[in-house]
């Protein structure tokens, strides 16, 4: 993991080869990501910190195959959100069906797929999309969710996951990262002063 | 056809905290000892180590050391009319999995309860009559005392090593300690943790207005320390990842740091992993259990386990599903308000007021699971029930226990999900943020309760079991008093901003977000075979040689978090099994 997550860290993202997505659903991916962390103001966006490819390898993963979830049917997608997922899809199903259904949407309202949309539409269909006006059936009602989930994931978490370039959301927030021990810095009202370290022992 | 191995003096289902403690004390009896856990093995190294156990997405997000759906769930509804839904995805509650349990990945905060909440109806029916019991509540006595308990929860905090101050020795009261706790014997084995800057104002706040904060009760080690089976314990270095991760440090208690290679070196003990009991065997007349049947994952064969004495030793949920699926007990009917097996199921009522402080630096990351101060002031015996219009408490606290950023970082109200005011959100206040929490009690209803789903089914062929549950006004009314509690505490520490959180009127129980793991009753304990489960000892009523620990013994939820009580009620449960029911085993009530 550690190598292939090193790999990856050296090619560029447009040159990605993803996974699980196809061409038109990472491009939706790339898109959608850099305006739910944008690259503008301080801190880095989900590109600067790889989140697609983090997205990518989830789906392709334990995550996207549901493989600890309970699966057996039968299955009410309509059940009150309270009693939890009820859908009969994977997470990776639900990526694909909501790409589809959110692009179908796009060029019906805004005549053109999410990717080709300027910044300002993409955040008017996004807001649409999370305050669930966008009509994407019971099956796929937690995309929204998932992706917003997904891509903080992918922000915030251990680079060898594929995300987190740089440990840079770890500095620009001031989390420490796995340093394993902060002893002395417990009630001292101050700054702690040290950068992240990741897992495989890096520095930022 | 099943296989049959040779018959062992007990087996114990699951090696969580009360099967490890069980195995140790039974096996000083010398009895021959097998204990089945349906999840893997796990110890310290390597499945606890830095740097590997360090990672958020793993086991904070993923929940690698919980327990897989797939593998085991139950379904839930929130009244007796809806059809209950599989709990597909773990939200609320997260049970553990493997050798270890929820021992492994507990925050560690480690209470007794309240004296008055071991005899809560009679207490309420004496203090403030009966009527002022609500139509449906089901609160009951659990059939035994504080006074009783007192040298149990003794021994269980001096064995896991807890970390505190005592508020009350021998009824004498001490000074920075809680003053309305029950008497202890004596002094917690361990001085208190140290505490972050949240919770310094917390405690300067709370003395400020008249009230009495004490540091919480923590199975986080503060010193070196060696319990009385020889396990070694080192002090926490505050590495901010306790719940949800087994510990890197052999700081927290748990089966692991306190039990578990002791028992290992028993020779008359024995453990199995990857072996699910799928049901205990009843004798012919019913009076008794011949043992388990187990599902061996290794062999990928059914097994029969025979076996003089059945220790039920998972957790609260899974006790209550195979007691359901052996026929221990009749199933609870809410119309009939007959039978007792599933009966009282409760759940923890929390709420809490965040704050933010622009100019203060929490440092959240460097905290431990049970660092913090709280105020018993509003608990269970503070609280003049018919005056207020509810029966419950709360403790109320404040103790950051960890900077994990995926998990949530607390932002002001009106900062938007996503986009660059997300992202500004985050910049500008993670670790400028602290809360205040009320952590309390949940009453029993008789409608909220364990039974088997008509529907669903495991990966063994057997029925789900199916939670009945929802909040109630009674319970709410608790919350929005604590509300009224604390929102000037937290005014009063002069934030920026804060925002609160409690269930208000109407509110719906929501299974998706993480509430707490203290899943209680279904197995209650009592004073009478028609009105509980097991009799004052954890032994069942209908089948003396079965005896079920655990949290599914509360009638209703104590105010506190529950391994505490748990733990006492093992060490209580295995000095009556030693002394009075081995020589002569029989009903010991």
């Amino acid at each position: 993991m550690h190598a292939r997550a090193q790999a990856a860290r050296e090619v560029p993202l447009d040159q990605y080869q993803p996974e699980y997505l196809t061409a038109a659903e990472y491009a939706f991916i790339m898109a959608a990501t850099d305006r739910i962390i944008p690259e503008d103001g301080e801190g880095p966006g989900a590109l600067e910190t790889r989140v697609p490819v983090f997205i990518d390898r989830q789906l392709a993963g334990d995550f996207g195959t549901a493989a600890d979830l309970y699966m057996e049917g039968p299955f009410t997608p309509t059940a009150d959100p309270f009693l939890g997922t009820q859908t009969p899809l994977t997470p990776a199903e639900i990526y694909r069906g909501g790409i589809a259904a959110f692009d179908a949407w796009c060029a019906q309202t805004h005549n053109a797929s999410f990717a080709d949309l300027d910044a300002e539409t993409q955040d008017a269909a996004i807001t649409a999309l999370s305050e669930g006006d966008v009509p994407l059936g019971p099956e796929l009602r937690e995309f929204w969710s998932l992706l917003l989930q997904n891509t903080r994931e992918g922000y915030f978490s251990d680079p060898q996951y594929g995300g987190n370039a740089g440990m840079a959301s770890w500095v620009y927030i001031g989390f420490p990262g796995a340093r394993g021990s902060f002893f002395e810095w417990v009630g001292r009202p101050e700054a702690y002063p040290l950068g992240p370290v990741n897992i495989a022992g890096e520095r930022a | 056809m099943a296989r049959t191995d040779p018959k062992k003096d007990v087996v114990i289902i699951g090696l969580g905290w009360t099967g490890s403690i069980l195995g140790m004390e039974l096996a000083q009896e010398g009895l021959e000892i097998l204990a089945l856990e349906r999840g893997p093995d796990r110890e310290t190294v390597p499945d606890f180590q830095y740097p590997n156990v360090i990672d958020e997405l793993k086991y904070g997000i993923r929940l690698g050391f919980m327990q897989k759906p797939r593998n085991s769930t139950l379904t839930v509804r929130r009244s007796l009319t809806e059809t209950a839904q599989p709990y597909r995805r773990l939200g609320s509650f997260l049970p553990g999995d493997g050798v270890g349990g929820a021992g492994i990945h507990w925050n560690g905060q480690t209470w007794r309860p309240m004296a008055e909440e071991f005899r809560l109806k009679s207490y309420v029916e004496e203090s403030f009559g009966a009527d002022i019991i609500p139509e449906g509540m089901t609160i009951q006595d659990w059939g035994v005392s504080y006074d009783e308990l007192e040298p149990y929860f003794d021994r269980f905090e001096y064995m896991a090593g807890i970390a505190g101050k005592a508020g009350n020795l021998n009824g004498e009261i001490q000074p920075g300690g809680n003053p309305f706790e029950a008497p202890r014997s004596r002094d917690y084995p361990m001085p208190p943790m140290k505490q972050g800057v949240d919770a310094q104002m917390f405690e300067q706040a709370a003395r400020a207005m008249g009230l009495h904060p004490f540091p919480r009760p923590a199975a986080n080690a503060t010193q070196a320390y060696t319990n009385e089976y020889g396990m070694q314990l080192g002090p926490c270095n505050y590495c901010g990842f306790c719940e949800r991760y087994g510990c890197a440090n052999y700081s927290k208690s748990s089966p692991q740091t306190c039990v578990l290679d002791a028992l290992k070196r028993m020779p008359n003990f024995s453990y199995k992993v990857n072996s699910e009991v799928l049901k205990i065997e009843l004798a012919e007349d019913r009076a008794t259990a011949t043992g388990v049947t187990y599902f061996d994952e290794a062999a990928q064969e059914e097994v029969f386990q025979p076996a003089d004495l059945v220790i039920v030793a998972a957790y609260s949920l899974h006790n209550v599903h195979l007691m359901l699926l052996s026929g221990i007990g009749d199933p609870w009917d809410p119309v009939t308000q007959t039978g007792t097996t599933g009966k009282n199921y409760a759940y923890q009522m929390n709420g809490g007021t965040s704050m933010f402080f622009r100019d203060v630096e929490f440092n959240p990351f460097a905290a431990a699971g049970s660092n913090g101060v709280s105020i018993d002031d509003y608990a269970i015996n503070q609280i003049d029930f018919a005056r207020e219009g509810f029966i419950g408490g709360s403790y109320i606290t404040a103790g950051i226990s960890n900077g994990q950023p995926i998990r949530g970082i607390s932002l002001p109200a009106g900062t938007p999900s996503w986009g660059a005011g997300w992202k500004q959100g985050i910049g500008d206040w993670y670790g400028h943020s602290m809360s205040i929490g009320s952590h309390g009690s949940n009453m029993a209803y008789r409608d909220c309760y364990l039974d088997l789903d008509p529907t669903y089914t495991d990966r063994h062929g057997r029925p789900l079991m199916r939670m009945t549950f929802n909040w109630k006004d009674n319970d709410i009314r608790m919350t929005q008093f604590m509300r009224s509690k604390i929102e000037p505490i937290a005014e009063a520490m002069q934030p920026d901003s804060w925002r609160s959180s409690y269930k208000s009127e109407g509110a719906q129980y929501d299974v998706r977000p993480y509430q707490t793991t203290h899943n209680v009753g279904g197995a209650i304990m009592g004073e009478d075979r028609e009105t509980s489960s097991l009799n004052r000892y954890l032994q069942t009523w209908g089948q003396h040689n079965v005896f079920v620990m655990g949290a599914s013994a509360f009638p209703q939820n104590i105010q506190y978090n529950p391994t505490g009580a748990v733990g006492a009620l093992a060490y209580w449960a295995a000095d009556a099994i030693r002394r009075d029911y081995l020589p002569n085993p029989r009903p010991l009530v």
